[in-house]
C-alpha cells in the first residue's frame, strides 16, 4: 500500500450485477424504495426500469479500493456524486488513479462507468496504510 | 413545502433530527458482504477475523449504510421537512471512517439537517450523521445529500 505513487492506476474492478442484486441489497440494507424493486413503478416515473441503489454502487467503488489497498481498514474517506441511473445486468467498471499524498493518506480519484457513461464521477478516496493486512 | 417554510427551516440549521441505535450482528455483516460482492474473509469467516486480531467479523466500511440507515430514513420522513419521498434522488454521499466496526458492536448515530436550499430548480437537503460505538469512539461521519424534484 505504501508503494502507491501519484499517477498510478489501481487494478480496475469489473462487476456485472445480476438481475436480483437490488432485491438482495434491499434486504441487506433495509432500503426497500420501490424504484429499486419494481420495473413498472420505476418506468412510471421516467426511469428505464428498476435502478441500482446508489449506496450499492458506492459500495463497489469502496470494494475496488479496499481490494487494491489491503483491506477494510485502509479506506478512511470516500465522497461520491451519483450521476444518472445505474442498471442491473450491465457491466460496471470502477477505475481509480492516485492523485496525491497528504499526511499519512494517499488520495485517489475513482470513477464508475456503465454502458459508456459515468454513474459515479470524480469520487474522492483517502487511503491509509494498514497495520493488520487482510488476515487470510 | 413553500419557499417561506424552507427559509424558516434553513434558519434553524443545524437541526437535530434524533438518535438511533443499531446492534451489529454477525449474520447481518455476512448478508451485507455477500450482497455487495465482498470476498475478504474478514467479513465472512470468524476464524479469519480473529486470526487477524479482531474480536469478531469485521463490517465492510460501507456497512455504514446499514447502521446509519434507520437514522437517515427517519430524517427523510420527518414531517416538518415535507420531503416528497417519491421524487427524491440521492445525489451525493460522503463517509469518513474511524475504528473498524465488528459484530457485537452497538452503534449510536445522531443525525441532523445541516443545509436546505434550492439549486437548479430543485430543492436539496444535506444531512450530517455521526456514529459512535459502545466505547464512544467516532466510527463514521456521513454527509447525505438528496435532491427532491418538483412534480410536473
Amino acid at each position: 500500500m505504501s508503494g502507491f505513487e501519484p499517477g498510478e492506476e489501481l487494478t480496475p474492478l469489473h462487476v456485472t450485477p445480476d438481475r436480483y442484486v437490488t432485491v438482495r441489497y434491499a434486504g441487506a440494507s433495509g432500503d426497500f424504495n420501490p424504484i429499486h424493486l419494481d420495473d413498472e413503478l420505476a418506468r412510471s416515473i421516467g426511469l428505464p426500469g428498476r435502478i441500482l441503489h446508489g449506496l450499492y454502487t458506492m459500495a463497489l467503488v469502496a470494494r475496488a479500493q479496499t481490494e487494491a489497498a489491503g483491506g477494510p481498514d485502509s479506506l478512511k474517506r470516500l465522497a461520491v456524486q451519483f450521476r444518472g441511473a445505474a442498471l442491473p445486468e450491465h457491466e460496471i467498471t470502477i477505475t481509480a488513479k492516485v492523485t496525491g499524498q497528504h499526511d499519512d493518506r494517499t488520495v485517489v480519484s475513482a470513477t464508475a462507468t456503465q454502458l459508456g457513461k459515468a454513474i459515479i464521477r470524480n469520487a474522492t478516496v483517502e487511503l491509509a496504510a494498514v497495520a493488520g493486512g487482510v488476515g487470510q | 413545502m413553500s419557499p417561506g417554510h424552507v427559509q424558516a427551516i434553513a434558519e434553524r440549521t443545524p437541526l437535530s433530527l434524533g438518535t438511533h441505535s443499531y446492534a451489529v450482528g454477525r449474520e447481518k455483516i455476512r448478508e451485507y458482504a455477500r450482497a455487495v460482492g465482498e470476498t475478504n474473509p474478514l467479513h465472512l469467516d470468524v476464524d479469519a477475523a480473529r486470526g487477524a486480531g479482531h474480536p469478531d467479523l469485521v463490517a465492510p466500511p460501507m456497512f455504514a449504510a446499514v447502521y446509519c440507515g434507520g437514522a437517515f430514513e427517519s430524517a427523510l420522513l420527518e414531517p416538518e421537512l415535507g420531503i416528497d419521498f417519491e421524487m427524491l434522488l440521492h445525489s451525493a454521499q460522503e463517509f469518513e471512517w474511524g475504528p473498524l466496526v465488528v459484530a457485537g458492536d452497538e452503534i449510536t448515530t445522531e443525525i441532523s439537517l445541516a443545509e436546505v436550499g434550492e439549486r437548479l430548480g430543485m430543492r436539496f437537503y444535506a444531512f450530517h450523521s455521526s456514529s459512535r460505538n459502545q466505547r464512544g469512539e467516532l466510527v463514521c461521519r456521513g454527509v447525505w445529500t438528496i435532491v427532491v424534484r418538483r412534480r410536473e
